[in-house]
C-alpha cells in the first residue's frame, strides 16, 4: 500500500517526537530531575510507528517497560506522559504509575509493563474481547527479545492460535535483554518459534519504517479477517542503556556511535522520501523544529506542575471498596 | 377418658420454624387457664413471643422445662379435668410423644404456592379446612410495604379454624413477581390483588390489610364493594397524609445488617422483637434482583416527598363495606390518630404495640378480627 | 424455597449472569471439556461438574476451554476485563496460582492504581481450595491470605450455597478483580437458595450463631465447624457468636470488634496456615483495637505450619475440628 503525503508526514512527525522525547528524558534524568527507572526507546522508533499507523480506535496495544514510543505512536498525550515521568499530579496516570506504567485505555494503550512478558497474555484477552464483541479490533503485544523467552509469551502464542485470536506479536529485538545478548539467550529463532505454533511470521529490518509498516499491514489484515495471530520479528537497535544510568560496559567499542551514524531509522526515512521526491527536506526540518519545541514545552510544563496531593495515596485502589 | 385430656403443643410460627425454646412458663402448675391466656414465652431463631393457650382448663402438667428447645408439635403441657388421674396423664404423655415421633416424619405444614394472575405471579399461602362450609366467606390477608405473607404467621393459623384464609405477597414482594407490571400505585395494587382473587377463584372475601395493604384493602372495598364482605385495617395507610418517610427511605436504603436492624426496630413498640433472623430474612428479600426497583417505584408513587399520595379519607362517606381499624398505640410509622378518619368503624387502639400490632399483640388482634368477621357474616 | 447444592448455586449464578449480560464469558481448563476430542462434548463441565450444561446453552464462544496454560488464560481474562468483557476464569486448584501470580498480583490488582484510576478490571477468578479430599500438598491449600495481602484484589470465601450464589453474582457485577474461593469439600452442601438472582454485598459479615460468652470468627468450611462447636457448647451453657466475614478483602472488621467488645473472648478458626494468615490477621486486629475488652488470651485454631499431608490419618489430624474449636473456646473461659 502506498502511503500518501499526509501519512508520510505524520509518520515522520511521530518518529521525531519519540526521538526528541527520549533524548530529552535522557538529559533531564542525567540532571537528576526524574525519579526512579526510565528505559528509553530511541533508535527503535520505526517499529512503534510502523505498526501503530495500521491501527485505529478499535485496536489495543500492550507495551513493555521501554514503552514511551508505543504510547506516543498510539496517540497518548505527550505533555501528560512527560508530567507522569516527572511524577506530577498532571501526569497521564496522576503520577501514580511513572515511566514503566503509562497507560491510556481510552486510546487503546493498555500500559507499559514493568513485568517482562506481562503484555502478551493481556493482549490475548483484548483480542478475545474484540472477537467476542465483534468489534473488528485487533490487539498487538510489543515484546522485547528478553520477553520472547518468558513462558507467558509462548503460552500466549499457543493460546492465540488455539482460540484463533486477532492478535499480533511484535518482537522488538534490539540485541540485548538488559545486558545479555539475544544471540546467546534466544535458542532457535523467533521465526522458528512462531512456525512451531503455526503462526505466520516475518522478519523485518527495524531500521526500515516501510518494511515494518508493510509487515504490520499484512498482519492486521489477517487478524481482522479472522485469520488468527501473526508475529513480526523486528531487528533493531537501542541508542541508550537498558535503563538510564546503565554504563553499558557490555557493548562494543564505538557501537552506539556507529548505530546512531549508520542505523538511524529517521535518517533512513528522510533519505527514502526525499530521494523519491515524496517529501521535501524543508518539510521535515520544520517537523524537527516543531517536535523540539513541543518537547521543550512539555518539559517546562511538567517541571512547573504540582506533585500529586497526598490524599491521592489512598485513592484508585478499587472502584468501590 | 382421653377426651378430658388436652395437649398443648409447640406452635409453628412461620414457615421456617422447626423448633422453639421454652424461655419461661407464665402460669403456675395447676392453674386454671383460659383459651388465649398468655401461658409461655417461646423463642425461635426469628422471634421471641408469648404463646397463648389454645385450650381452656386446668394445667395439670408442665411437660416442657424452661430452657428446653423442642421441635414444633412437641408436647409442652397437658390440660385436664381435676378428675383425671396422674397415671392417665402419664399414659397420655407417653402416647403423645410416640404419636409425635411418627407424625414428625410426615410434616403436613401448609406450603405457599405460586399462582399465575393477570400480569403477575402471586405467592399464596392457604390455611384452613380442606372443604370449608360453603357459607364461610374466605379471608384474604394483605401485608404492607416491604412485608410478605409471613407477617401473618401469628394470625393466619388462628383465623383458619373454620374458613379458608389466604395470605398473599403483593407484587414486588416476598415470592411474587419482582417486576411491576404497572405504576405501583395503591389503585394498581388493588387491581393486582383482584387479579389474584380471580386466579384463586375467590368471588368474595373478608380482607385484612396491614399498612400499605390496608390502603389496598380500602381501595378494593371502594372499587367493588359487592366482592368484599368486610375489611379490617391494621395500622393502615390511606387515611391521612402523614407517614414516617425516614422509615420508608431507610428500608429501601438498608443493605447491611446493622442498618436494617435499626430501621425495622421502628416497627415495634418493643424493639427486642427484631431478631438476627428477621433482619437476615429482610436482607435476603431485598437482595433479590428487581426488589429495590419495585420498592422504589411503589414508594415514589405512594409516598412522594415523604407524604401519602393516596388519601381515601374523603371517600369514606360512600363506603358500604363494614370496616374496623386496629392500631398499635405506639405506631411510629402511621399515626394512630388517622383512625379518626373512620368514624363509622370499630376502632381499636391497642396499648403496648407499635406498627406490627398483629405480631406484638396477636391474641387481641386475632380475637378482634375473628369477632368482626363473624359479626359481619359469612 | 428450593434446596440447592453449593455446586448448583454456583452454576445457577453463572447461568443467570450469562443470560443477563452478554459480556460475561467463562474460561478455564475443561470448563466444558471434550473440545476437539472424538467423544462427548461438555464432557466434564469443570473438574467437579460445577459448570456442566453452560457450554450447551451459551456455546463455545462464551464458555471457553483453554489449554493447560494458567498464566496465559488468567492473563487473557484480565486483559479481556480491561477491554470490555466481564470474564469469569476458573483456575482449577488455587495451588496452581504459583504459575500465574504475576498476572493477578502485578497486572489485575494494580492496573487501577498505576493508571491513576482510569482502568476498570472486572474479572472474577474462581478457584477450588481446601483439604479433606486426600489430594495432598499441591491440591489442598487455602492460600486466600496471599490474595488478601494484595491491595486491589477482593477476596470472597462463601460458606454456604446461599452465600455462594449471592456473592458470585456480586463478584461478576463488581468492577474490581475478585478472587472467589470454593471449598472442594462443600459442593454437595445443601441450602435454601432463591431461584431469582440476588447479590450479597462484600464486606458484610454474617452472624451464623449468637451468644454472649465467646466470639468465634471462622471462614469458608470452618464456619460449619464453628457452628457445630457453638451448638454443642450451647447445650453445655456456653454461648458463642459465630462470625463469618464472607469476604476477607474487604473485611467487616466492625462486626468482629463489636462482638468482642460484648463477649471479651475471641477464637479464630482458619483452615489456612497459621503464619501470616487470616487467624493472625484477625487476632492482630482485635489485639490492637479491642485489647481492653479482652478477658482472656485470643486463641487461634488452625492446622500446624506444615504442608497438607496425604494419608487420611495425617490429614484428619491436620485439619481443624469442632472438638478443637470447643477446646479453644473452653480455654478462653478458664
Amino acid at each position: 500500500m502506498q502511503l500518501n503525503r499526509e501519512q508520510l508526514l505524520a509518520a515522520y512527525r511521530m518518529m521525531r517526537t519519540i526521538r526528541e522525547f527520549e533524548d530529552r528524558v535522557h538529559v533531564e534524568f542525567s540532571a537528576g530531575d526524574i525519579p526512579g527507572f526510565v528505559h528509553l526507546y530511541a533508535g527503535e522508533e520505526a517499529s512503534a510507528v510502523g505498526v501503530c499507523m495500521n491501527l485505529d480506535h478499535r485496536d489495543k496495544i500492550a507495551s513493555t517497560h521501554r514503552g514511551h514510543g508505543h504510547c506516543i505512536a498510539k496517540g497518548v498525550d505527550v505533555e501528560g506522559m512527560m508530567a507522569e515521568i516527572f511524577g506530577r499530579g498532571s501526569g497521564t496516570c496522576g503520577g501514580k504509575g511513572g515511566s514503566m506504567h503509562i497507560a491510556d485505555l481510552e486510546k487503546g494503550m493498555m500500559g507499559a509493563n514493568g513485568i517482562v512478558g506481562g503484555g502478551p497474555p493481556l493482549i490475548c484477552g483484548a483480542a478475545l474481547t474484540a472477537k467476542t464483541l465483534k468489534t473488528g479490533g485487533v490487539a498487538v503485544a510489543f515484546i522485547g527479545d528478553g520477553a520472547s523467552n518468558q513462558g507467558t509469551t509462548m503460552e500466549s502464542y499457543n493460546l492465540a492460535k488455539a482460540w484463533m485470536l486477532p492478535a499480533i506479536f511484535v518482537v522488538e529485538d534490539n540485541g540485548y535483554a538488559e545486558s545479555t545478548s539475544s544471540s546467546w539467550s534466544v535458542s532457535g529463532s523467533q521465526l522458528g518459534r512462531a512456525a512451531g505454533f503455526g503462526i505466520p511470521a516475518v522478519q523485518v529490518d527495524g531500521l526500515d519504517f516501510f518494511a515494518i509498516h508493510e509487515a504490520a499491514r499484512e498482519a492486521v489484515e489477517r487478524a481482522r479477517d479472522g485469520g488468527g495471530p501473526s508475529l513480526i520479528h523486528a531487528k533493531l537497535n537501542r541508542y541508550h542503556g537498558h535503563f538510564e544510568g546503565d554504563a553499558q560496559t557490555y557493548r562494543g567499542n564505538g557501537e552506539i556511535e556507529r548505530l546512531r551514524a549508520e542505523h538511524d531509522p529517521l535518517t533512513h526515512f528522510r533519505k527514502r522520501v526525499t530521494e523519491a521526491g515524496l517529501l521535501e527536506g524543508g518539510q521535515l526540518d520544520a517537523i524537527d523544529a516543531a517536535a523540539k519545541s513541543e518537547i521543550d514545552a512539555a518539559v517546562a510544563k511538567a517541571k512547573s506542575a504540582a506533585m500529586p496531593p497526598l490524599a491521592e495515596l489512598l485513592t484508585d485502589v478499587y472502584v468501590r471498596y | 377418658m382421653t377426651d378430658a385430656i388436652r395437649p398443648i403443643g409447640m406452635p409453628k410460627w412461620g414457615l421456617a420454624m422447626t423448633e422453639g425454646k421454652v424461655n419461661a412458663w407464665l402460669v403456675a402448675d395447676g392453674a386454671e387457664i383460659s383459651q388465649g391466656d398468655e401461658i409461655l414465652e417461646i423463642e425461635t431463631s426469628k422471634i421471641t413471643n408469648v404463646f397463648e393457650s389454645p385450650v381452656s382448663g386446668l394445667l395439670r402438667r408442665k411437660v416442657a422445662g424452661e430452657g428446653e428447645t423442642l421441635p414444633v408439635g412437641a408436647l409442652l403441657g397437658v390440660v385436664a379435668d381435676a378428675g383425671v388421674s396422674d397415671a392417665e396423664i402419664d399414659a397420655f404423655v407417653e402416647q403423645y410423644k410416640q404419636h409425635q415421633a411418627e407424625a414428625a416424619s410426615e410434616d403436613a405444614a401448609p406450603e405457599p404456592v405460586m399462582v399465575e394472575a393477570a400480569g403477575w405471579t402471586v405467592r399464596v399461602l392457604r390455611m384452613g379446612p380442606e372443604a370449608p362450609d360453603e357459607s364461610a366467606v374466605p379471608l384474604l390477608m394483605i401485608h404492607g410495604f416491604g412485608g410478605d405473607l409471613k407477617n401473618w404467621q401469628f394470625n393466619q393459623p388462628d383465623l383458619a379454624a373454620d374458613r379458608a384464609v389466604y395470605a398473599i405477597d403483593l407484587p414486588g414482594h416476598g415470592g411474587s413477581s419482582k417486576t411491576l407490571d404497572g405504576d405501583g400505585s395503591v389503585a394498581w395494587l388493588a387491581e393486582a390483588v383482584r387479579g389474584a382473587m380471580a386466579a384463586l377463584d375467590i368471588d368474595r372475601a373478608h380482607l385484612v390489610g396491614h399498612s400499605l395493604g390496608g390502603a389496598v384493602a380500602l381501595q378494593m372495598a371502594l372499587d367493588e364493594p359487592v366482592r368484599i364482605a368486610s375489611i379490617t385495617l391494621v395500622c393502615p395507610a390511606g387515611l391521612g397524609a402523614e407517614i414516617n418517610a425516614g422509615y420508608i427511605e431507610g428500608f429501601i436504603r438498608a443493605d447491611r445488617r446493622k442498618e436494617m436492624k435499626a430501621t425495622v426496630e421502628a416497627l415495634f413498640a418493643d424493639p427486642s422483637f427484631v431478631s438476627r433472623d428477621m433482619v437476615e430474612d429482610l436482607l435476603k428479600y431485598k437482595r433479590l434482583d428487581g426488589v429495590l426497583a419495585a420498592l422504589q417505584r411503589i414508594a415514589d408513587v405512594s409516598f412522594p416527598g415523604g407524604r401519602q399520595a393516596t388519601v381515601l379519607a374523603d371517600r369514606l362517606d360512600g363506603l358500604t363495606v363494614p370496616v374496623q381499624a386496629i392500631w398499635g398505640a405506639e405506631d411510629r410509622i402511621v399515626p394512630p390518630a388517622h383512625a379518626t378518619a373512620l368514624p363509622q368503624a370499630r376502632r381499636h387502639v391497642l396499648p403496648g404495640a407499635g406498627h406490627m400490632v398483629h405480631i406484638e399483640k396477636p391474641a387481641e388482634t386475632n380475637r378482634l378480627i375473628g369477632e368482626f368477621v363473624a359479626f359481619t357474616g359469612g | 424455597m428450593a434446596k440447592k447444592s453449593f455446586r448448583q448455586a454456583i452454576n445457577e449464578a453463572l447461568a443467570q449472569e450469562m443470560r443477563r449480560d452478554p459480556r460475561v464469558v467463562l474460561m478455564g481448563e475443561d470448563v466444558a471439556g471434550g473440545q476437539g476430542a472424538p467423544g462427548e462434548d461438555d464432557a466434564w463441565g469443570g473438574p467437579l461438574g460445577v459448570t456442566k450444561g453452560l457450554m450447551p446453552e451459551f456455546g463455545r464462544e462464551r464458555v471457553l476451554d483453554t489449554p493447560i496454560t494458567e498464566s496465559g488464560f488468567v492473563g487473557a481474562a484480565i486483559g479481556a476485563a480491561a477491554t470490555g468483557l466481564r470474564p469469569v476464569a476458573e483456575l482449577m486448584f488455587v495451588d496452581f496460582m504459583g504459575v500465574c501470580f504475576d498476572q493477578i498480583f502485578n497486572q489485575a490488582a494494580k492496573f487501577r492504581y498505576m493508571f491513576g484510576g482510569k482502568a476498570v478490571t472486572p474479572v472474577v477468578i474462581r478457584t477450588m481450595y481446601g483439604g479433606g479430599f486426600r489430594a495432598a500438598s499441591q491440591h489442598s491449600q487455602c492460600l486466600y491470605p496471599l490474595f488478601t495481602h494484595i491491595p486491589g484484589l477482593k477476596v470472597v470465601i462463601p460458606s454456604s450455597p446461599y452465600d455462594a450464589k449471592g456473592l458470585l453474582i456480586q463478584a461478576i457485577r463488581d468492577d474490581d478483580p475478585v478472587m472467589f474461593f470454593e471449598h472442594k469439600m462443600m459442593y454437595d452442601d445443601m441450602d435454601e437458595v432463591p431461584d431469582e438472582p440476588y447479590t450479597i454485598p462484600f464486606g458484610e459479615a454474617n452472624l451464623t450463631r449468637e451468644g454472649d460468652d465467646v466470639t468465634v470468627v471462622a471462614l469458608g468450611r470452618m464456619v460449619k465447624i464453628a457452628n457445630e462447636a457453638a451448638d454443642a457448647l450451647r447445650k453445655q451453657g456456653v454461648g458463642c457468636t459465630v462470625i463469618d466475614p464472607r469476604t476477607t478483602s474487604p473485611m467487616d472488621t466492625d462486626s468482629i470488634l463489636e462482638s468482642v467488645e460484648e463477649t471479651g473472648r475471641l477464637v479464630v478458626v482458619d483452615e489456612a496456615h497459621p503464619r501470616c494468615g487470616m487467624a493472625a490477621d484477625v487476632s492482630a486486629l482485635v489485639a490492637q483495637e479491642a485489647f481492653r475488652a479482652l478477658k482472656a488470651p485470643i486463641r487461634m485454631v488452625t492446622p500446624p505450619h506444615t504442608p497438607v499431608p496425604f494419608s487420611p490419618a495425617l490429614e484428619d489430624a491436620y485439619l481443624p475440628s469442632a472438638a478443637r474449636v470447643i477446646e479453644a473456646v473452653r480455654a478462653t473461659m478458664a
